[in-house]
């Protein structure tokens, strides 16, 4: 019984960290810019699917990695720049139309240059799986968990320490003030989309020896974040993190006790019911609107 | 002012119809009638969302949910139970509006976007059961929708039916009902526009606040219009079952929903003509594009982003500023 | 619009300059063949490599002067592995584009979308999906050549059963293969008085079907297990069966039969078994096979032409192709009657897939002995019997 559980728990948090990194990128230009960024499962697809056919051409596993990390980056700044930052009197809606179009965009490209297969990345170390209580542990598991909180330590460090990062966290909470005391806005919704970039990719390329990876793998795994995110209360960090990871140990608890037909339902009926009784989410943020 | 509101308002019925019926004329094969006629079902289907959207404000992710459950009721009580199809497509509507009733009415109370994501939910939930209950929907392989029927008389796109001692075929004789029904829908949401509750909604979008310190209870009034347009979603998803004659889940899929919102902000938000131009757009575009190839995927995105950035009001509003603004230049001259 | 004409009209064009110079005589108006396929999307690892044969050999009928002295020309369309897309393309290519014969329809779903427009309009179709309710009951209009999902629920059990194995346990994906594939199997196993003992879904979206698995491995009783579906799906419950050390015999269905399957599950992939088309082992087939030479020189001009390997899906569309040629040269014309007749009555066509016999009631016109049993030993492909 006990093997039987801590495997669903295994296999939840391994995705649910997953799906925790994802909905971070999503909750960092939701704050940024109250804009729900459909390209973010794209920045995944960009992190897994550049790291792959960068070994193939023969460049060692910890170049791609950076290299694909930087091509994501320079993507988020991309978008940023060329498809947010013009459409200047644009609603919110409008925008979210455009990353729409953009993540079609990104993913013809990516099919044109890398092709409709899937690819498989080998695991960053052993692949024996490890035991533990007579559940079995992917090796590639720990690298997700353990980057996964990595990148959580990070952001936390980024938004309390640096100059930069309260920035961005002052001109969430009121743009107004913050362009007043002197932040560039424009300057500051660059930097979340670069970040939350890198944090797509970065997930995109641990879980990819778990998932394989291809140039469509952004649309299902994007979504879960997002559904992860709204789990967690749009707009709340922990919210964000903690939503992942429920999301990824329901799915994995009802498909082996319950229903594996109805999981994903189940994960849908997750954001029904924090609506309708936690309004603002797990974490969600309190809003206060001005008149 | 009531007069001038009239007048536009016929005035804009009367270019629809208008162009409804030159348009055959382009027309040169009963492919043509086809898509001519699911781009007006689907008009119709997006001139309801538009009301949601352009009206209050709110944002739909699942609209394809109640599109498609609409289209299985029907598709099942005709099939399946030999109902007519007009209480078929009632019964649907009462069903969907009813349950757009249960999750919009406590979700609207709070302010922010978070319809977006209940609707996203509700969506997903009624396309994992439509592809999960195969005995009663045939599953992710779909199934056969009956032609749409009334006291008997029977609506085929593949019969020949006799118009004022014409001989017209089915899918002409569809392409006028669809017309039909689109002018209706858009007579419908544009009296709605209107009426005290079009105008209690047009407040609850300008200032919220202001609106519940006059008295207007924004939140009933917001889950009334969500409720309408699910209903709108699901009569025409009713339709498009019995014209298509074939359903698969994908009637309710989440690409489904983004692609009617999609329809929406880039023909013009909170505009009814506008939405369906829309609809032309991007029912068009998949056709056009197909030449392309492997390049079809790639153009898609590459002129939905280019024209949302360069058009960010939407096509007709956008066309229409532009237009103004020459003849006002002209005029401005004359003066 | 106006570009769609420009490249309609040089379209015409090049075919009329084709024409000419093949027979200055009389003028041959092509034979058009239309297809819709899901060329992209998730689906895109069948229509791909169908539309590339379709293509290829389309080229090389044509430098062979032809079919009835006709050049043909193929109308493609990708519906995206979308029912409702499939549907349109299908009208368009019989209302729009008037071809003379349909060869498509990549997924069950994209077939069955186009049928009750097929059957009014009248025109022969040769599907490429894979699940018995196409052909089964028999529709005037509809054909097939990848065997059904019933044949390979029925040749995989059989192999169970000959391994003294009674208590199945069943994973399915929840798509249209998966989901039809499932139903084939808990009908055959009852009526072959097995028992599937665990029956458990995934869904496209999954990523990790440990916990599926698991449950299946605790479930008393179970002594081999039995995946259906198709795409990436079935490669990552090969490696998590792997991962979690399971050992009972573990079969695959015809849906994976391609070496791309091998390349995503390493490994793992050791020892199971799935009934395919004899593609996968063209040189391990007894020289006496009739089937033999066909699936040798398909791979060989495939793999040359387009410098990746062949796949089982490719060949429904070779068998597709090279069916409906035959009944058109048989029928003498393009007549849709006359030609649905011609297709009607193949007897002994030898194709890649298997042998097709077709008769009114049997639009498919395989059997299951065209599925051979393979095992997959050190990383390949191994006929067992």
């Amino acid at each position: 019984m006990l093997a039987e559980f801590l495997q669903y728990l295994f296999t939840g948090i391994t995705i649910g960290a997953t799906y925790a990194l994802i909905a971070l990128g999503f909750t960092l230009i939701y704050n940024a810019s109250h804009v729900i960024n459909f390209a973010q499962g794209e920045f995944l697809m960009i992190g897994g699917m550049a790291t792959v056919s960068l070994t193939a051409m023969g460049v060692p596993m910890a170049v791609a990695v950076v290299l694909a990390v930087i091509l994501a980056g320079v993507l988020g700044i991309a978008l940023q720049r060329l498809a947010i930052a013009p459409a200047k009197q644009a609603d919110v809606v409008t925008l979210i139309i455009i990353t729409i179009g953009a993540s079609i965009f990104i993913r013809g490209i990516a099919q044109l240059v890398w092709g409709k297969q899937y690819h498989v990345m080998q695991n960053f170390s052993t692949s024996e799986p490890i035991q533990v209580f007579g559940a079995v542990l992917n090796s590639q598991s720990l690298w997700v968990l353990g980057v996964g909180a990595v990148m959580v330590v990070a952001l936390v460090l980024f938004f309390t320490k640096t100059l930069i990062g309260k920035a961005i966290l002052a001109t969430s909470m009121n743009k107004d003030a913050a362009r007043l005391v002197g932040i560039r806005t424009q300057m500051v919704l660059m930097l979340a989309f670069m970040v939350s970039a890198l944090l797509g990719s970065v997930a995109g390329i641990v879980v990819a020896p778990i998932t394989f990876t291809s140039y469509d793998i952004g649309i299902i795994l994007g979504l879960k974040g997002f559904v992860a995110a709204a789990i967690g209360g749009l707009g709340s960090g922990v919210g964000a993190v903690v939503g992942g990871l429920a999301l990824g140990i329901v799915e994995a608890m009802t498909a082996g006790y319950i229903s594996s037909d109805y999981k994903d339902a189940v994960a849908f009926s997750m954001i029904l019911l924090v609506l309708f009784f936690m309004p603002r989410g797990l974490f969600g943020a309190k809003i206060v609107e001005r008149v | 002012m009531l007069n001038r509101f009239m007048q536009s308002r016929l005035r804009g019925l009367m270019v629809l119809a208008l162009i409804l019926i030159i348009i055959p004329a382009f027309l040169s094969n009963p492919f043509h009638y086809e898509l001519a006629t699911q781009i007006a079902i689907i008009g119709a289907t997006v001139v309801g969302l538009n009301l949601l959207v352009g009206f209050a404000g709110q944002i739909s992710l699942g609209h394809a949910g109640f599109f498609g459950l609409g289209a299985y009721f029907t598709g099942i009580a005709t099939g399946t139970y030999g109902w007519p199809s007009v209480p078929a497509l009632l019964v649907g509507a009462i069903v969907v509006g009813i349950i757009a009733w249960v999750v919009g009415r406590p979700i609207l109370r709070l302010k922010g976007h978070y319809l977006s994501m209940a609707t996203l939910a509700v969506g997903f939930i009624i396309a994992i059961i439509l592809n999960n209950e195969r005995a009663i929907t045939g599953g992710p392989d779909g199934m056969p929708v009956p032609a749409f029927e009334v006291f008997g008389w029977e609506l085929s796109s593949f019969g020949t039916y006799s118009l004022f001692g014409l001989e017209i075929s089915g899918v002409q004789a569809w392409y006028m009902f669809a017309s039909g029904v689109l002018l209706l829908a858009v007579w419908f949401a544009l009296n709605l526009i209107e009426s005290p509750i079009g105008r209690a909604l047009r407040s609850v979008h300008g200032s919220e606040v202001a609106a519940s310190v006059v008295g207007v209870d924004t939140a009933k009034y917001k889950s009334l219009v969500f409720v309408i347009s699910a209903i709108y979603a699901s009569l025409m998803g009713g339709l498009y079952a019995h014209f298509q004659g074939f359903i698969t889940p994908a009637v309710a899929s989440f690409e489904f929903s983004i692609l009617f919102i999609t329809m929406v902000v880039l023909g013009g938000m909170g505009s009814t003509f506008g939405v369906i131009l829309g609809a032309v757009v991007l029912k068009l575009l998949p056709q056009v594009l197909a030449d392309f190839q492997e390049l079809e995927t790639v153009m898609f995105g590459l002129i939905l982003m280019l024209t949302m950035i360069f058009m960010p009001k939407g096509l007709l509003p956008t066309l229409t500023a532009a237009v103004s603004k020459r003849l006002r230049k002209k005029t401005g001259g004359k003066a | 619009m106006l570009k769609i004409m420009m490249r309609r009209a040089r379209k015409c064009a090049v075919v009329a300059a084709a024409g000419l110079m093949m027979m200055s005589a009389q003028a041959a108006e092509p034979i058009k063949i239309g297809s819709f396929l899901s060329i992209t999307g998730p689906a895109s690892f069948l229509g791909d490599p169908e539309l590339k044969t379709l293509e290829m050999y389309v080229e090389k009928i044509n430098e062979e002067g032809g079919v009835l002295g006709r050049p043909l020309e193929l109308i493609h369309y990708d519906d995206v592995g979308n029912a409702s897309s499939a549907r349109n393309f299908a009208s368009r290519l019989i209302r729009s584009d008037r071809v003379d014969i349909i060869v498509g329809g990549s997924t069950t779903g994209a077939t069955m979308a186009a049928v009750p427009l097929i059957e009014q309009a009248q025109v022969p179709f040769i599907s490429l999906a894979g699940a018995v309710v196409i052909t089964t009951p028999v529709k005037k209009w509809v054909f097939k050549t990848p065997q059904s999902d019933r044949m390979a629920a029925e040749r995989i059990l059989t192999d169970m059963k000959d391994r003294g194995v009674s208590k199945i346990g069943l994973i399915s994906g929840t798509g249209g293969f998966g989901s039809s594939g499932r139903t084939q199997t808990l009908e055959v196993a009852e009526q072959m008085g097995m028992e599937v003992v665990a029956d458990v879904t995934y869904s496209g979206s999954d990523t990790d079907m440990t916990a599926q698995l698991t449950n299946i491995r605790n479930t008393k009783g179970v002594e081999a297990v039995l995946n259906f579906g198709f795409g990436q799906g079935p490669a990552i419950v090969t490696r998590n069966y792997a991962q979690l050390g399971m050992e009972l015999p573990f079969y695959q269905s015809h849906g994976v039969a391609s070496d791309s399957f091998l390349e995503l599950a390493g490994s793992s992939a050791e020892g199971l078994r799935l009934p395919a088309s004899p593609l996968l082992v063209p040189d391990s087939l007894p020289d006496n096979d009739p089937q033999k030479e066909v699936v040798q020189n398909y791979k060989a001009e495939y793999e040359a032409r387009w410098d990746s390997k062949v796949s089982t899906f490719g060949a429904y569309a070779y068998d597709g192709l090279m069916l409906a040629v035959r009944a058109i040269e048989e029928a003498g014309s393009t007549d849709p009657e006359a030609v649905r007749e011609a297709l009607e009555n193949i007897k002994g066509y030898v194709g890649v897939t298997g042998e097709f016999n077709m008769s009114p009631d049997d639009h498919n016109g395989l059997d299951a002995d065209s599925f051979r049993m393979l095992e997959v030993q050190n990383g390949e492909w191994n006929l067992i019997n």
